[in-house]
């Protein structure tokens, strides 16, 4: 280019248009975008009103006896009323229940201390340190003058967490070192990296689960009890190992070769290379099927119900049980979704923070000569 | 020094004797490729050498041989007396007093300038951090951009970046630095701020096996150039002779289209 322009400061053309004309130019342009606005519009107002008035205005609000809410037209948040301490902490005797409520805010505030990388120091060691003993004290009790719970009355959203977080935080250290191992030089390491790997992935979590509870028992001498609750855990840690080697994997592949070289080149070893190196930028561009992976895993928890615990879903299905408030499950389940929502989109919002504060490319994205 | 060495190389200026690299009939094949056929090659310290050559030669695989990055299937290579083999003990010893620079930079775009030169001496030689830092804001002095420091790789043009995967290896504090063409992937107003960073190297008595097309860069800080086609050497002298009376037809047909335009 021999063009040698003068470097214009210019500001660029103003754009503003007013929303008149903006809805005339986006959304009435051609008639057959006329058409879909006018449709879209007609089935907004079909739907939407009567879902408000549902869920709103011909609603139960309070306490009130299921009869009440038999003859209202509306939703029955009545049973919400009745039932959420079921819903939420199943068969956990009642009397009992701040516990596993205590143990739930001890464990979330310690995992959103941990999510701000400012806060990691001995300290917030130290808390996890105390804060785990104490969260399993807290739900078996049996010392400290706490009644003995056993797991098996365990259930709704302390179950769903703790299935969900346990199985994840272990998972992931391991689904690291499958993506290693199946990417290893070594024949025999990587062949059962693969193994392990497509095994898993082609059984469906259901089966592992029921694998899990039914027929790792067999195999085991009579007299070994082995805990229900924390087989189906393995069941899920061993499943989701396997999805998150697989999602690491493609962040490794994703580093050039030319980083492996300078490491290699500066002497580093390979454990150093990996965690000092390549991970780190393997993680940060997998962080979206990664988080995409974990809220799979965290939603798959419900599927324990069929190996006979009652997680958040189970506790919801076993609530409308009751003869008196037998078929409100619109209200359960919305009640449900609105907690698992919640989870969800936390996952979600702090992965998009993630990857924005583990961003360094800012000046010069794209620009690689 | 081996018969053959002697040879090929009779009158050329040396540093200062004692061999720091040896290397006697290497041969390497990519596949059924041969890459390297029967290299033969001593370079003594302090010895600023420039090799040269079509794509495709063997010029790169080459100096990758000398640490390691590349194994070879035939011969002998010898770092400062230590055998380059497939024992990794001996490969880790070579490869912490040889440094290397790439033509993409490799800089670790996750870490800041400064982490970026103190991780291999703080995790390789175990040097504490407070005095890793201390010698990297030095070497960053030296290549004349220590305001960088904080900044992320992505941040900072070419030319920078590669001063600071320079500044990087010299942390290390090689014997030995390899360069496979430095300059190759910069805009043309960034060659030369690298070259100079180079060129102070050389003075300083540091010993450069330097793969590139810049040829005055040679001409000026060179003491032995070294032609290669078709994974041999074909022809290496003092870069006097080399560019002003070269001895093999091949090597007159590369300078007359390096230099021609």
């Amino acid at each position: 280019m021999t063009d040698l322009a003068a470097p214009t400061t210019a500001p660029p053309p103003a754009q503003a248009t007013s929303p008149l004309n903006w809805i005339r130019q986006n959304l009435f342009n051609t008639w057959y975008n006329s058409l879909l606005t006018i449709l879209l519009l007609w089935i907004a107002y079909q739907l939407v009103p009567p879902i408000v008035t549902w869920l709103t205005v011909d609603a139960v609000w309070w306490a009130a006896p299921s009869e009440v809410c038999r003859e209202a037209a509306g939703a029955c948040w009545a049973f919400i009323h009745e039932k959420w301490r079921f819903i939420v902490f199943g068969f956990y005797p009642h009397a009992e229940q701040w516990r596993p409520a205590l143990a739930m805010v001890i464990g979330l505030g310690l995992l959103a201390a941990s999510c701000n990388r400012a806060l990691w120091n001995r300290w917030l060691a130290l808390g996890w340190l105390i804060g785990l003993p104490a969260i399993g004290i807290l739900m078996s009790g049996g010392i400290l003058g706490l009644t003995h719970v056993p797991n098996t009355r365990w259930g709704g959203l302390p179950l769903t967490l703790g299935l969900a977080v346990i199985g994840l935080v272990v998972a992931f250290p391991l689904g690291i070192l499958l993506a290693l191992a199946r990417r290893s030089d070594m024949p025999a390491v990587r062949a059962v990296a693969i193994i392990y790997i497509e095994l898993i992935r082609g059984v469906p979590l259901i089966t592992i689960l029921f694998m899990a509870s039914l027929i790792i028992p067999l195999f085991l001498p009579s007299g070994v009890n082995f805990d229900r609750l924390a087989r189906a855990q393995i069941g899920m840690i061993m499943f989701a190992a396997a999805y998150l080697a697989e999602v690491i994997r493609g962040g490794l592949q994703a580093i050039p070769k030319g980083q492996y070289e300078a490491a290699d080149s500066l002497g580093l070893s390979y454990w150093q290379k990996q965690r000092l190196i390549i991970l780190p930028q393997a993680l940060r561009i997998s962080i979206p099927p990664i988080v995409n992976t974990f809220i799979g895993f965290f939603k798959d928890t419900s599927l324990v119900i069929i190996i006979g615990l009652f997680d958040l879903v189970g506790a919801a299905r076993a609530s409308l049980a009751d003869a008196e408030w037998r078929g409100f499950y619109k209200e359960a389940y919305l009640f449900i979704a609105l907690i698992y929502f919640f989870f969800c989109y936390m996952m979600s919002a702090y992965s998009q923070h993630l990857e924005r504060t583990l961003d360094h490319s800012n000046r010069r994205k794209g620009d690689l000569g | 020094m081996s018969a053959t060495d002697t040879q090929q190389a009779p009158s050329v200026g040396r540093g200062s004797g004692e061999p720091m690299i040896q290397i006697r009939q290497l041969s390497k094949w990519f596949g059924n490729f041969q890459a390297l056929d029967n290299i033969d090659l001593t370079v003594s310290r302090r010895e600023r050498i420039v090799i040269c050559g079509p794509s495709g030669s063997g010029k790169s695989t080459l100096i990758r041989c000398i640490n390691a990055l590349e194994p070879y299937q035939k011969g002998e290579l010898l770092v400062d007396g230590i055998p380059v083999s497939d024992n990794l003990k001996n490969i880790d010893a070579v490869r912490s007093e040889v440094g290397m620079v790439f033509q993409q930079f490799n800089l670790f775009p996750h870490l800041t300038v400064l982490d970026n030169l103190t991780l291999a001496p703080i995790w390789v030689r175990k040097i504490p951090r407070a005095e890793a830092e201390e010698t990297a804001r030095y070497y960053l002095e030296r290549v004349r951009i220590p305001e960088q420091a904080d900044k992320y790789p992505g941040q900072l043009s070419g030319g920078q970046q590669q001063r600071v995967a320079i500044a990087r290896s010299l942390c290390m504090k090689p014997k030995i630095m390899l360069f496979d063409e430095p300059t190759s992937a910069l805009d043309p107003e960034m060659i030369k701020e690298v070259l100079d960073t180079m060129t102070e190297l050389a003075k300083e008595g540091m010993t450069m096996l330097v793969v590139t097309h810049e040829m005055g860069f040679a001409r000026k800080v060179a003491n032995r150039v070294i032609f290669m086609d078709e994974g041999r050497i074909v022809e290496q002298n003092d870069p006097e002779t080399f560019f002003n009376n070269p001895q093999s037809e091949r090597t007159r047909l590369f300078l007359s289209q390096v230099l021609g335009h």
